[in-house]
């Protein structure tokens, strides 16, 4: 009867905080959105100068989606000037080609250096088989691609969008539990709930329900909206997927209500946010752990985000079944142990008993 | 019988800084007891520890016959904090509720003990309204109102009346000696100021976390020969001070 009352009146309170509810249920939506278009941008053809250089290989270059420009004469601030990706030059005594970068993206840079080198390699092969027509047969034969997971349109997206979603989740359940319980603690409410007969374990449990249910409408909203409505490949069962981000956002709550009893304002509150939610996003599984050093791979070891974005990952993206995720399932649910434990011990500060 | 409070020896620091040193209290049934002193004379941590959400160092409270901290006595004791404390995005009414089924009320008894709780503190009129739209001195009624809720034996204000107008204070004022009359409650208050101590039965004057004198105020002013409660507070801190010269 005492956790259902105060079940109601966290209900309440946040039903009545029309904001709240907004950065709860609108926010992870939008930014959820946002990243869809951006990392589904399409991307520009490159823009490249020419001097000097083969008819063919041109032809070559526009088959590979290269804008090409021809000039009498170049240099490197052409490239500025005219705002080119690169510029490939032939020197007209020894016939030595230079391809000079603009390299201010180097992702750009690398995409266009390679296609270059491809459309001359096939170049190359074509004009060796015209001089050596008995050289068709060594000719590479043409690879077939399978994949493993996903197909030939998989995009970073689809392979960040579990990560995403998880980590929204864990985000916005984290400030807004961790703020509401501090909010009791500046105002007293907190003391005064002591000064009545109810136990601190019936705190926390009302607590974890209360804003538990919250987390729960939205989970359901992000999950549901990312795969119906953004489309996000899910290989797996999308009841995994919740299940996955339930668990994570009873460790989100569970770990929020346990920091705000370190924080003593809002602004303290967010303090956190750099120390134990930022971290997390580095070893959910967005940069590949193997490449990590050993430390650092042991530290992943302690972030709930760990577990839950290799599960997400394994669910969505490689429609891994229960039995695959379990592990990661009870690593979330040991977190959760640990901090309610902790939150119950926590709350000897307001009373002795 | 038994006193509904006795406190025995308790001393109590917060880190290094001590804030109370060896503390005796007791404090009968039906009595209204009044903790007077500074700010920062230690009075909420005495009430605090009373209502056991403080741990004492060394000595020991009980109250009605239970050694403190005990979950089962705070049914029994009805504490206002110094703060209100309320939740301001729930109506008066609600924040009753709430507090009513803390205290495992069933739905007919709440609905009683709201209304008389209520009727006592003139709030009637205004419980649907939320208290983010009451005054400050509407929001200190309702925390009377609270304190009241589940009809306590032991009543234990911290600084009742601090930042409440004239009337309301002697409104306060008179429902407690009323509750203490009729319904033959105890009633701890702290407050500072002087005439409110000598509404009480008992007074103790707490200061530097001594208690420096208690009893009637009347016995007080007596054995100072002096004619106002300030004026013991003066003579009984400056014989404190003596005599702690003297060891």
């Amino acid at each position: 009867m005492r956790i259902s009352a105060l079940i109601k009146r966290i209900s309440q309170q946040l039903l009545r905080d029309k904001r709240t509810l907004a950065l709860m249920f609108v926010a992870p939506l939008l930014v959820l959105t946002l990243m869809y278009f951006l990392f589904n941008g399409n991307t520009v053809d490159p823009k490249l100068g020419v001097v000097g250089i083969d008819q063919n290989l041109v032809n070559g270059f526009e088959k590979a989606h290269i804008k090409v420009k021809e000039y009498e004469k170049a240099t490197s601030s052409t490239v500025i000037d005219d705002d080119l990706d690169g510029l490939l030059k032939a020197d007209s005594g020894s016939g030595k080609i230079t391809l000079t970068l603009r390299n201010d993206d180097p992702n750009t840079a690398k995409a266009l250096q390679m296609k270059i080198n491809q459309v001359s390699a096939a170049q190359v092969q074509a004009k060796l088989i015209q001089q050596n027509p008995a050289a068709t047969n060594i000719t590479p034969q043409k690879i077939e691609t399978k994949y493993v997971f996903g197909d030939k349109d998989t995009v970073f997206f689809d392979v960040l969008s579990p990560i995403l979603v998880g980590f929204f989740v864990f985000f916005f359940v984290f400030i807004i539990s961790g703020i509401g319980l501090l909010r009791e603690r500046t105002t007293g409410t907190l003391e005064r709930l002591m000064s009545t007969p109810i136990r601190r374990w019936e705190i926390v449990t009302a607590y974890l329900a209360g804003y538990g249910i919250f987390a729960v409408i939205q989970t359901f909203i992000v999950v549901v909206y990312a795969i119906t409505v953004l489309d996000i490949v899910l290989a797996g069962s999308i009841f995994h997927v919740i299940l996955i981000n339930l668990l994570l956002a009873l460790v989100a709550l569970s770990l929020g209500i346990l920091l705000s009893s370190f924080a003593a304002s809002e602004f303290q509150m967010m303090q956190f946010i750099p120390i134990a939610v930022i971290p997390q996003v580095f070893f959910a599984g967005i940069f590949p752990l193997d490449g990590m050093a050993n430390w650092l791979q042991a530290f992943a070891k302690i972030m709930p985000m760990y577990y839950a974005g290799d599960a997400l990952k394994d669910v969505m993206y490689k429609g891994a079944g229960l039995s695959e995720i379990s592990g990661d399932l009870t690593a979330l649910v040991i977190f959760a142990a640990i901090f309610i434990v902790l939150n119950i011990l926590a709350l000897k500060k307001y009373r002795a008993l | 019988m038994n006193p509904t409070i006795k406190v025995e020896k308790v001393s109590k620091s917060f880190g290094k800084m001590p804030v109370l040193k060896d503390v005796n209290l007791t404090i009968e049934k039906g009595q209204l007891f009044g903790l007077i002193g500074p700010s920062g004379a230690g009075k909420t941590t005495v009430v605090k520890m009373i209502v056991g959400m403080e741990k004492v160092d060394t000595g020991s409270i009980h109250v009605l016959n239970e050694k403190m901290p005990k979950l089962a006595i705070l049914q029994k004791i009805g504490y206002m904090a110094q703060s209100d404390a309320l939740y301001v995005e729930l109506t008066g009414e609600e924040n009753l509720k709430f507090f009513a089924s803390l205290f495992r009320l069933n739905k007919k008894e709440q609905k009683r003990r709201i209304s008389y709780a209520a009727d006592l503190v003139n709030l009637t009129p205004d419980l649907k309204k939320r208290v983010s739209a009451y005054s400050g001195g509407m929001k200190r009624r309702l925390s009377l109102a609270i304190a009241l809720i589940q009809d306590p034996k032991l009543l234990i204000l911290d600084e009742p009346t601090v930042g409440i107008d004239p009337e309301l204070k002697l409104s306060i004022w008179n429902e407690l000696l009323r509750l203490k009359n009729q319904e033959g409650k105890t009633i701890i208050v702290t407050t500072h100021v002087m005439d409110e101590a000598e509404r009480c039965d008992v007074v103790a004057m707490v200061r530097d976390g001594r208690i420096l004198a208690s009893g009637t105020p009347s016995e007080l002013k007596n054995f100072y020969h002096v004619s106002s409660l300030d004026e013991v507070f003066l003579k009984a801190g400056v014989k404190q001070h003596a005599n702690l010269g003297v060891n």
